[in-house]
């Protein structure tokens, strides 16, 4: 069995004074020193980033790791969109399965706000297909085209998706690290300019630099003397066409089902013993889709069952969405936010989540998302 | 005592409507000007540039003052549109307002503070006994590049100021300055259009620069926001001076009457000035103003400055003044700015 034994993740936000590998250090030292661990003792390093090839002309960053941590073992980096920290999370689940008694480094990081909107959503885009791309279609137009089909499929509006970031902003409330730490109401949502219709400003994530890293293990000796851990019952990536136009629906996502079909059966765990989850919320629709692709809600019922409010903190529901803020409000810097997603997850199974701790919290549940869906990462954890 | 003797300005009658520009692209209009605070912005008409628009302001500023024009040694030149990117428009300017040739001329740039930088210097010039007085242009026929934020607020506008040490109108109490290496706004050799940092010349440049530069002449001076009656502060969009003024402690009713940028839109170099223009129609003697000017890339001076009775012989009508304007189509503000 694989633990997760500790978590650091920098605020996420616009931080003009720190460079990419600014954040990396700070992630790296944070979380080294929340579990006592000399990097000498790392085993591998696992490193989730997306645009600092294509933004910064940065590529070959696992060597710019080893600079960092002063040492000379294997470090990956993996780049599946912003499911790139999920992937890199996934691969070293992997590297300890196949590996006894290590310790592995996994870090999700992304310097997005250094670049003009322009330059970024150019560069996001590149994690899209190439005919949908030239066709004009941007992430927010992808998923406003999944929007429109669901709410016109269901009989639903937008007021049924505002729900979703309203909730979401109340737990970036709750979040000293999240990007957005203010209230917003349905008509702030409602009135919000539109990005791509249906999908308005605060139906969407933003860009977002931020830094995030774990530590796990196999090491029996090394988890013992450790305060906190958590089990990692199953860690499953599945994918699907990049091109939003050859998938059979597209109220779903069919990498998310199939990723979580597997988790949930390796975990061996049933969907209602699942108490919070951090979900890709990259636009409010996302998230909904993402309840009903989990199995957490039936298809179509998503759009009335936000409205009950039920996965809002403090609202006493069986399973708690998004403590962190989710991408919406905590931010999205892309190759961080999986590493954040399972790191909140951790925090809440070992009671370390402060003034959003979901009391009696034991199971957790992270999906991460690439592209409109191309890769779905599921993380099932267990305190 | 150094101040400012008179001073006059020059905004082209023609107007564009925020909707206008809003409804071109497929904006809510609406939406806009609640984000920008802009309803509508003064712009230079085809046959205008910067240092037309300087003529027209230095003419009003020596309009009202017999000065001997052989004692204006200094003619600095503050502007980010230049008509020249090598040959000085300070000359040209000088030589219009039949300044004779022995006196010191620059062109100054430091995107929207390059005039009240140059009254810093001018005031030197004029305390070491090198002129009697100074005559500072500061103009803009401000670009913004289509479909960019700047398309709303991007105006046009001179002020000019002549200072000396006699019969002032304002006496110039103190100053203050504050740069660092902040490129928030930019623009190179030979690209027509700026470019800048969107939220990035917020919180890191305007609001850190112009915080420091007030807060070190209010430390310096011992005086209070409360001690003075108008608070100018350069205006990029309408919504950052009224949040400035309010981290520094000035209330909205003290930089209010400052606030042209909400019909003028921002003037680039003369906008802080156009504001103490604004708020010199009201001034009483005695009165305190504070003004504070932003240069992107990044740099801000901040002025603490006294009326003087010699206001009321000098006092330009400023609000019925620039009420005289014309509203024009998209494609005429395209042809205006020379874009089509």
């Amino acid at each position: 069995m694989n633990y997760i034994t500790g978590y650091y993740t920098t605020k996420f936000g616009e931080l003009w004074d720190k460079s990419l590998f600014d954040l990396v250090e700070e992630a790296i030292i944070g979380v080294l020193k929340s579990t006592n661990l000399e990097r000498k003792k790392i085993d591998a390093v696992f490193f989730g980033n997306m645009l600092a090839g294509v933004l910064g002309n940065n590529l070959h960053t696992t060597s710019k790791l080893s600079e960092i941590l002063d040492v000379n073992i294997p470090v990956f980096r993996t780049e599946a969109a912003c499911a790139s920290g999920g992937t890199a999370f996934n691969l070293a689940k992997t590297y300890l399965d196949a590996n006894s008694n290590k310790n592995v480094l996994v870090i999700g990081a992304e310097k997005m706000t250094d670049y003009s909107p322009e330059e970024v959503i150019t560069a996001l885009s590149a994690a899209a297909s190439g005919e949908e791309q030239e066709a004009g279609l941007t992430f927010s137009g992808l998923y406003a085209m999944m929007a429109n089909f669901y709410l016109e499929k269901y009989h639903y509006t937008e007021k049924n998706l505002a729900y979703v970031s309203v909730k979401n902003h109340y737990h970036g409330t709750l979040n000293d690290k999240a990007h957005f730490r203010r209230k917003i109401s349905i008509d702030d949502v409602l009135e919000s300019a539109y990005v791509s219709y249906p999908l308005k400003v605060l139906d969407s994530s933003p860009i977002s630099d931020g830094a995030s890293a774990i530590i796990m293990s196999n090491n029996l000796n090394f988890i013992k003397k450790q305060d906190y851990s958590v089990s990692v019952l199953a860690s499953e990536i599945a994918t699907d066409t990049i091109s939003l136009k050859s998938r059979k629906n597209i109220d779903e996502i069919l990498a998310t089902k199939i990723a979580s079909d597997k988790a949930f059966k390796m975990a061996r765990i049933k969907r209602s013993d699942i108490n919070v989850a951090e979900l890709h919320d990259c636009f409010s629709i996302a998230e909904i889709l993402a309840m009903e692709d989990l199995g957490f809600w039936k298809k179509g019922e998503g759009g009335q069952k936000i409205k009950e409010e039920s996965t809002k903190y403090g609202n006493g529901g069986n399973l708690i969405v998004n403590t962190s803020g989710g991408l919406k409000a905590s931010g999205h810097p892309v190759g961080a936010t999986g590493i954040k997603q399972i790191g909140e997850i951790f925090l809440q199974l070992t009671g370390q989540a402060n003034n959003r701790q979901v009391k009696n919290a034991k199971y957790g549940l992270a999906h991460n998302v690439g592209g409109s869906g191309g890769t779905a990462v599921v993380t099932i954890l267990s305190s | 005592m150094v101040g400012i003797v008179s001073y006059g300005f020059y905004v082209p009658k023609y107007r564009i409507r925020t909707e206008e520009i809003a409804n071109v692209w497929g904006k809510n209009p609406e939406d806009v000007k609640k984000s920008l605070l802009i309803t509508e912005k003064a712009i230079a008409g085809v046959d205008e540039d910067s240092l037309t628009m300087a003529f027209e302001s230095a003419s009003s500023a020596l309009s009202d003052v017999k000065v001997d024009r052989n004692k204006i040694k200094v003619v600095l030149f503050g502007s980010e549109t230049h008509p020249y990117a090598v040959n000085p428009a300070s000359t040209i300017l000088a030589e219009f307002l039949g300044i004779e040739k022995n006196y010191l001329a620059y062109d100054t740039e430091f995107a929207c503070k390059a005039a009240t930088g140059a009254i810093i210097s001018a005031q030197a010039l004029i305390k070491s006994g090198y002129s009697d007085y100074a005559l500072i242009s500061g103009s803009d026929k401000g670009m913004g590049k289509t479909h960019d934020t700047l398309e709303y607020t991007a105006s046009s506008g001179s002020v000019s100021l002549l200072l000396g040490k006699d019969d002032l109108i304002l006496e110039l109490i103190d100053f203050e300055s504050f740069s660092s290496d902040t490129p928030d706004f930019w623009r190179r050799e030979g690209i027509r259009y700026p470019s800048h940092g969107g939220r990035f010349s917020g919180k890191p440049s305007y609001f850190y620069h112009i915080e420091e530069s007030s807060k070190s002449l209010l430390k310096k001076t011992g005086l209070k926001p409360e001690d003075f009656a108008y608070g100018v502060f350069h205006m990029p969009n309408g919504k950052f001076p009224v949040q400035v003024a309010k981290s520094l402690g000035f209330s909205f009713g003290q930089i209010k009457d400052s606030l042209t940028v909400n019909y003028l839109g921002n003037s680039y170099t003369a906008s802080a000035l156009m504001g103490l223009t604004a708020v010199l129609e009201k001034a009483k003697t005695g009165d305190l103003i504070f003004m504070c000017s932003y240069g992107s890339g990044a740099g801000s001076d901040s002025f603490v400055l006294k009326v003087t009775k010699n206001l009321d012989k000098r006092r330009k009508q400023f609000l019925k003044t620039v009420e005289n304007k014309q509203y024009i189509s998209y494609p005429t503000y395209l042809k205006f700015m020379e874009m089509i």
